[in-house]
């Protein structure tokens, strides 16, 4: 499918030089772009398609009271300046105070901007998401946003093929978050270097599609310059009617196309690995990457079991950072934060996953929970379903959309020592605030662990 | 983009294994709108103490190190989120090549556009060249980028790899969008079929 993909999308691939590539859809944030138009103007170049290219706001946003003045004046700065360069340049732009607003990988698929086959590209890691409906979506640095802006195109290399298969039934409580987080400690947080991933099985089928999302969204903690799943009926499902997608007898041709798009049976990838669904338990983090991951019965890893001087130095960077002691029942560690949001988890059916846990529940005494939607319309259906009164009664905090506390940019942040259930994508040093320690767990084991204060097994809870 | 010939500089070591971009530079200094200024903030949170003194125990901050230029780190370096301040940092502090057993995707990609050169060697090789930085005060390497070669004191020469183009655009500098922006009839006939 990356090979089907990539093919019909060269525009030019001559010997001794790195392909040009045509990018279908352009997505634009305020952290990554600021620097990539201030480029164009400076080369006094012009976006060479607006009408392909989408912005919104998403990273710096605060997610408290949208009618009050912004207070990190240099956060604001940098939306004023996405605005001012969307206005200049022609591009839409979905604003803080737009209905459309939110995270741009929740965004992108819900708005129907993200379609199969088609090349996506975004200053953001986790663009790898959108390949969930049969896209080539990945992540790119400023200066390719710039070249995209002026080009519509990339200069790339051509990625390997790498397959993930899963077959069999997902055990009771195992999440599409469990599978990833497996996944990444099996083949370490470089496993996927220079691969595009796909992602197969009867596991995989059995996905919703917003469950896929999750999935290919950690691609990159792999290292995986992609994640992708081939598209199905659920994925037309997906797409029907939504509000950039195809309609009609377009729609319909559009689904021809796509069927054409998985990968040829028989076709062989340069590197794969199964795994049994049925062997997955809930996973929980308990060090300073993705990779650093057990399941929920498990203990905290002694440094001295590690097979290499550098994994074992790194183990030990990690229990010191974590504040955490060789052979702890991960049962044990208690939290002090919960974050349920991000563009891994915080979509629709995550947010009823995670508030069928907390439903007549409370929020354990000392423990500050937040839950933040991945969108504004996420945001709405929840509220259309009562889930922000189920949330809310629990004893935890009802938030606007955005990236929030996932990486700490606007005011959600961990203070120093505080630990965190999140179901957010990164546990690295820091990443939710200055000495703040990240265990990644899936939203129903997050919302239960809100519940008694500390990881708890959510197949017995 | 500035171009990258060969260059002679100082070493240090930085001994840790998928270090990511979020300690290369943390998100608290990615709201600024220029290019520049961040090579201060590079490593911030092991560099600095809490009270903002520099932490005496953090490798680039030994005055041996000062005026390193190189450095040597373990494998995925630059592993986690794309942005490219990381690379930026990186530049502005002073760093003109980063050796490593590998390096994530994307952030190699990033150094390429900024003329720094990340190359990668064997694991066994950047242990010994690591150990020799840090036995060694002012320890210097070359790196030599048209015979793909880094160059110890005593004459040893490791090769390394990278693609032509990558090589071709940073030895001259090429302004990469310039380079596309020629083929603009293929671009613009690719978008009417």
């Amino acid at each position: 499918m990356y090979e089907k993909i990539w093919e019909t999308h060269l525009v030019r691939a001559s010997a001794n030089e790195v392909p040009i590539l045509y990018i279908d859809t352009h997505l634009v944030h305020e952290v990554t772009s600021p620097q990539a138009f201030e480029g164009l103007r400076l080369n006094n170049r012009k976006v060479r398609r607006p009408d392909l290219t989408f912005a919104t706001m998403d990273h710096n946003v605060p997610t408290t009271d949208r009618s009050l003045p912004i207070t990190d004046l240099i956060a604001a700065k940098q939306m004023e300046t996405l605005a001012e360069n969307c206005a200049e340049f022609d591009i839409p732009l979905y604003d803080i105070d737009s209905p459309e607003q939110g995270i741009v990988h929740v965004i992108g698929p819900e708005l129907g901007i993200t379609l199969p086959g088609k090349t996506i590209v975004c200053g953001d890691s986790h663009t790898s998401t959108h390949g969930a409906l049969g896209a080539l979506a990945f992540g790119i640095g400023t200066s390719e946003i710039e070249h995209v802006l002026a080009t519509q195109c990339l200069l790339q290399q051509k990625s390997e093929t790498f397959e993930i298969r899963i077959d069999g039934k997902l055990p009771y409580g195992v999440t599409a978050k469990d599978i990833i987080l497996s996944i990444i400690g099996h083949i370490g947080i470089d496993g996927g270097n220079g691969a595009v991933v796909e992602y197969t099985g009867s596991a995989i089928r059995a996905l919703s599609i917003e469950e896929r999302m999750t999935v290919c969204n950690m691609s990159i903690e792999a290292g995986a310059r992609a994640g992708m799943i081939a598209p199905d009926d659920a994925t037309y499902e997906y797409i029907a009617g939504k509000r950039f997608a195809p309609k009609g007898e377009e729609f319909d041709a559009a689904v021809e196309n796509w069927k054409h798009l998985p990968t040829d049976e028989g076709a062989t990838y340069d590197r794969t690995l199964q795994l049994d669904a049925a062997d997955i338990a809930p996973q929980v983090t308990w060090g300073t990457n993705p990779g650093m991951v057990t399941d929920v019965t498990g203990r905290v890893p002694d440094p001295a079991d590690m097979a290499t001087t550098d994994e074992k130095t790194a183990t030990e960077h990690a229990l010191a950072y974590m504040d955490l002691q060789p052979g702890t029942p991960i049962t044990d560690i208690p939290v002090d934060r919960v974050f349920i949001g991000s563009c891994t988890n915080s979509r629709i059916s995550d947010l009823r996953a995670a508030a069928e846990v907390a439903k007549g529940r409370k929020v354990a005494e000392n423990i500050s929970a937040m839950v933040v939607p991945g969108s504004q319309a996420v945001k709405r259906q929840a509220e259309a379903e009562g889930l922000d009164e189920v949330f809310r009664e629990a004893g935890f905090e009802w938030r606007e959309a955005g990236c929030s506390m996932c990486l700490g940019m606007n005011p959600d942040t961990l203070s120093p020592g505080q630990r965190c259930a999140s179901t957010s994508n990164r546990n690295f040093e820091g990443r939710q605030g200055k000495g703040g320690r990240t265990h990644l767990v899936s939203p129903q084991m997050a919302a239960a662990t809100a519940v008694t204060g500390r990881f708890v097994d959510i197949r017995k809870f | 983009m500035e171009a990258f010939k060969e260059h002679v500089g100082f070493v240090v070591p930085l001994d840790r294994i998928n270090v990511d971009t979020d300690q290369i530079i943390p998100k608290q200094f990615l709201k600024r709108i220029e290019r520049t200024g961040f090579g201060e903030f590079l490593f911030n949170d092991w560099r600095y103490l809490e009270n903002g003194d520099p932490n005496p125990e953090f490798v680039l901050n030994l005055p041996r190190y000062a005026n390193a230029s190189i450095l040597i780190a373990g494998a995925n370096f630059g592993c986690g989120s794309s942005r490219e301040h990381a690379p930026w940092a990186l530049q502005q502090y002073g760093f003109k090549a980063i050796l490593a057993p590998s390096f994530a995707d994307i952030f190699r990609n990033n150094c390429y556009k900024n003329g720094i050169l990340p190359i990668a060697l064997p694991a066994d090789v950047i242990t010994s060249l690591g150990e020799e930085a840090h036995d060694t005060e002012g320890y210097q390497l070359m790196v030599d980028l048209e015979a793909q070669s880094v160059i110890c004191p005593d004459g040893t020469a490791h090769t390394f790899e990278i693609g032509d183009f990558e090589k071709y655009c940073l030895l001259n500098g090429l302004d990469e969008i310039g380079w596309t922006l020629q083929y603009e009839a293929d671009i613009a006939a690719f978008e009417n079929r």
